[in-house]
């Protein structure tokens, strides 16, 4: 089987599965055990000045939930560690020498100012961490006090804050984004400006879960109050997965190692992330919904996964499908998909039908010679896939490409040939092609 | 020979609390979402369709889904006003689930009767009217009938502003969900809590034991309403045309049956150690099984056709089998006699012909029973309609009514059993009375013409 041996910023683990700093990394006797799960690595829960802050003691997490309760997503209004730094520091340093072969980066979190990065990195350092995490994207509570998503939010601090960090420590320093921008390149450049080993993202993201339907106050609250929480879980992978493209595609920031994090939950997850330019990726919510066993599953599909794709290491996968995200101007307007149905698999619910009919383009029949039947109809079909997203059976719709012939929509002839937007007539930047 | 062996009490009180519970237990909240999320919303539902009375079966199901289950229930029972009893005592798997697209992959369908259950018990547990009464239009329909369809004709006719007079010859209304179905498909009173709170509308007005063709007659009833609706059901009941029928322990499964559900301790009612039942639609099914739960030793259903052919659907003949009932095809009673108390009947075995005919085989094999049930079918007591009312238009020995449940007759309406091509369910003769209501408020209106 292909071997997941891990080498991030040359921090040496036996697979690229870290657990996020976050409450499952609070404290050794959990990281004990997840390193006893088989988790190759822990950014500990992140570390601030003493004396340490103090978390709420209502409610910190709110679900949302499918109707079998099964997490979709989730969010959490909890701080950094509200322990003593030197408790932490004990421990991390104690866990180092219990688990050699396994990485612990130390999350941090500080004041912007110089003297007091000038006085806590090498304090943590000494522990024998393996490297640091700067918590630059915690987006509630530290974030009022002009810390976490503070920074995260402003180039000029994230830079600064890095330049600090790497003054100090010898060891690697990944920056830790907050997703709460409008666009990551201009945080990860920064971050590279100040001289990051590494980028990790996404953090979590700004939210309020829903509303208490009886009180008609926001919901969870903390007695009669709420505060808008992180948002993670399942439901955030897709907004990880653009933010960690993007800067694996741009030139300037494709050199920079990614640690990849954001709804990770089974083994294909972390296919995502590390073919679209991770090099390793971080857990929580997942571990927190079903606890460090799933290690078991991402470590053996990956492996499989490898074996199948004739790949010996991770490292053979880390952004492989980079190459195919462009911007939309260069998607090739002269190709043409038309859906398909499988009608040996339809179960003949009709979804597909009513969501054509209701939302977009009246290609799919409901009867066929008085029969209830659905078919595609080619004339109308624009290929957007909608039906395909909507059937409940899996396979049963498929989009098949022409490549030859007339597009019975348009009337015109299929062509050969590659042709974007940058080149189309309708365009009035175009460039002649 | 020693005397038939016939007693009450064969189960403990205990035993036979627990052999007539629930048949199918409510879904709690957390299997009800469960079971609502398998619902895929299909467009033009085909369970929809299936549906005798056309409940919009995804919408009442995404209302599951979201939490809103009053505004479930009233999805179900604007469609059908007994969708309480129906989700007891629908034959699911022959309807909604039968069309349950999820059949295709899984072979196990959505589970559409206990949702139904789900979304409608708290309704009538708490009470809660979820229909009101429409301006009173001054126009008066008599109802003969209690049942189902008699109920259902009501109730809509109320909702359209109509007077209601329901005349029932039984004591309670109901008709065959208080008197015709397994105790263990409806417990806790649920039939009559389902009555009151159809009559909780107001406008209706109820007179029990008055039977038409001896209290009340068809003539008088035209004459005095603005329109009837019969829908009195089967009154009759089929005999086996042999010889010792009347015996005492040759019964009625129907009467039996009745009988059961009306007892204050089902312990007490006699029952035989040895019990054979003629026939094969779910009255047999029904008797043979509360006879095995009252603690018949040996019950044994003797069908003249096979499995294929019985009006029983395929979860009943299940149910039956699973209860140590034993189901034997292909034999009709062609002799009974009665000695010291036993009955003894005499079966003939048949076989289809080539053209699919029923044939006597001449094979010969004989039963003993402490107690023989007769379920081979009721029939319509025409007699009741009296004098001219007997012209109705009848095909088969019932009431033939035409797509709006009109009869041939003037101001005359009918559904339920009464009617020719009525498959004998709950749901379709409350259909019936949706129908006929609808037809009789546009008939009032001036908006259709009185010949329907």
């Amino acid at each position: 089987m292909a071997d997941l041996k891990s080498n991030f910023l040359g921090i040496e683990t036996p697979n690229p599965f870290w657990l996020a700093s976050a409450p499952p990394t609070d404290k050794a006797y959990n990281i004990n055990r997840a390193f006893e799960a088989g988790w190759g690595g822990a950014v500990w829960k992140t570390l601030g000045e003493d004396p340490p802050i103090v978390n709420v003691n209502g409610p910190r997490y709110g679900a949302m939930h499918s109707n079998e309760r099964r997490v979709i997503g989730f969010n959490n209004i909890e701080l950094i560690t509200d322990r003593p730094l030197q408790t932490n520091l004990d421990e991390i340093r104690q866990m180092k020498r219990d688990w050699p072969d396994r990485a612990i980066i130390a999350s941090v979190m500080l004041p912007m100012n110089e003297e007091t990065w000038a006085k806590y990195v090498p304090m943590i350092e000494d522990t024998g961490a393996d490297g640091f995490e700067l918590n630059f994207g915690c987006p509630h509570g530290m974030s009022e006090r002009g810390m976490g998503a503070a920074v995260g939010q402003v180039p000029e601090y994230i830079q600064m804050a890095t330049e600090w960090c790497k003054k100090f420590a010898t060891t690697p320093v990944i920056v830790k984004l907050t997703p709460n921008v409008t666009n990551i390149l201009p945080p990860a450049k920064a971050a590279m400006e100040g001289g990051a080993d590494a980028v990790s993202l996404i953090n979590t993201i700004n939210s309020i879960m829903r509303v208490n339907y009886d009180t008609l106050t926001m919901f969870p609250t903390t007695d009669d109050m709420g505060s808008h929480g992180g948002y993670c879980g399942q439901a955030v992978k897709p907004i990880a997965l653009h933010m960690v493209a993007e800067i694996a595609r741009t030139a300037e920031t494709a050199k920079i190692p990614i640690s990849g994090i954001g709804g990770i939950q089974d083994w294909r997850d972390a296919v995502d992330f590390l073919a679209l330019g991770a090099s390793n990726v971080q857990v929580c919510t997942a571990a927190m919904v079903y606890g460090f066993g799933i290690i078991d599953d991402l470590t053996d599909g990956l492996a499989r996964f490898l074996d199948d794709k004739g790949m010996t290491g991770v490292s053979n996968l880390v952004g492989r499908a980079v190459p195919s995200v462009t911007d939309w101007q260069y998607l090739n307007l002269n190709h043409i998909e038309k859906a398909v149905i499988d009608q040996d698999l339809c179960i003949q619910c009709g979804r597909c039908h009513i969501v054509c009919e209701d939302t977009s383009h009246q290609a799919i029949t409901h009867k066929v010679n008085g029969e209830r039947r659905f078919e595609v109809i080619d004339d109308e079909c624009v290929g957007c896939n909608l039906c395909v997203s909507v059937c409940p059976v899996d396979g049963c719709i498929s989009m098949q490409a022409m490549t030859t012939g007339t597009d019975p929509r348009t009337g015109q002839a299929i062509k050969s040939g590659k042709a974007d937007w940058t080149t189309h007539p309708n365009n009035p930047m175009r460039k002649e092609a | 020979m020693s005397a038939p062996d016939i007693k009450m009490g064969r189960l403990s009180a205990d035993e036979i609390a627990e052999k007539f519970g629930d048949l199918h237990p409510p879904l709690s909240r957390p299997e009800a979402l469960i079971e609502a999320d398998r619902c895929y919303f299909c467009f033009d539902a085909p369970c929809t369709t299936a549906c005798p009375t056309g409940i919009d079966i995804p919408s009442f199901i995404q209302k599951i889904r979201s939490d809103n289950v009053q505004g479930s229930a009233e999805t179900i029972l604007k469609e059908n006003i007994m969708g309480g009893m129906c989700a007891r005592v629908c034959p699911t798997e022959v309807l909604c689930e039968e069309a349950c697209v999820r059949n295709t992959h899984e072979e196990k369908p959505v589970n559409i009767g206990l949702l139904q259950r789900y979304a409608t018990d708290p309704t009538f547990q708490s009470g809660a009217q979820l229909f009101e009464r429409g301006p009173e239009t001054g126009k008066k329909v008599a109802i003969v009938g209690g049942g189902p369809a008699g109920l259902s004709c009501a109730h809509r006719l109320a909702m359209l502003g109509h007077d209601a007079v329901i005349y029932s010859r039984d004591d309670k209304l109901g008709g065959l969900n208080e008197y015709g179905i397994a105790a263990y498909k409806t417990v806790d009173e649920f039939a009559q809590r389902e009555v009151d709170w159809i009559l909780n509308i107001g406008g209706i007005d109820v007179r029990t034991n008055i039977a038409l063709g001896d209290d009340i007659h068809l003539a008088d009833l035209q004459r005095d309403y603005d329109a009837v609706f019969l829908a009195f059901g089967l009154g009759g009941v089929n005999s086996l045309g042999l010889e010792n029928e009347d015996a005492d322990n040759v019964l009625n499964a129907v009467d039996f049956i009745a009988d059961l559900r009306q007892a204050e301790d089902k312990g007490k009612l006699p029952i035989g150690r040895r019990v054979i039942v003629i026939g094969g639609g779910m009255t047999a099914i029904d008797v043979a099984v509360q006879s095995k739960r009252l603690g018949s030793e040996q019950v044994d259903i003797v069908y003249r056709r096979g499995a294929d052919q019985m009006g029983a659907s395929q979860f009943e003949q299940e149910l039956a089998q699973t209860n140590d009932v034993s189901i034997r095809h292909w034999s009709t009673p062609i002799g009974l006699s009665v000695a010291n108390g036993l009955a003894q009947v005499k079966f003939e075995r048949t076989r289809l012909d080539a053209t699919g005919k029923l044939q006597m085989t001449g094979e010969i094999w004989t039963a003993e029973a402490d107690i023989v049930f007769k379920a081979v079918g009721q029939t319509i007591d025409l007699e009741s309609l009296g004098g001219d009312a007997q012209s109705i238009e009848q095909r088969g020995g019932k009431l033939v009514v035409n797509e709006a449940r009109k009869t041939s007759l003037d101001k005359i309406w009918a559904g339920g059993d009464c009617i020719f091509g009525h498959d004998d369910l709950t749901v379709s003769a409350v259909q019936d009375g949706k129908l006929a209501a609808l037809s009789i408020d546009r008939h009032l209106r001036g908006e259709e013409a009185n010949n329907g």
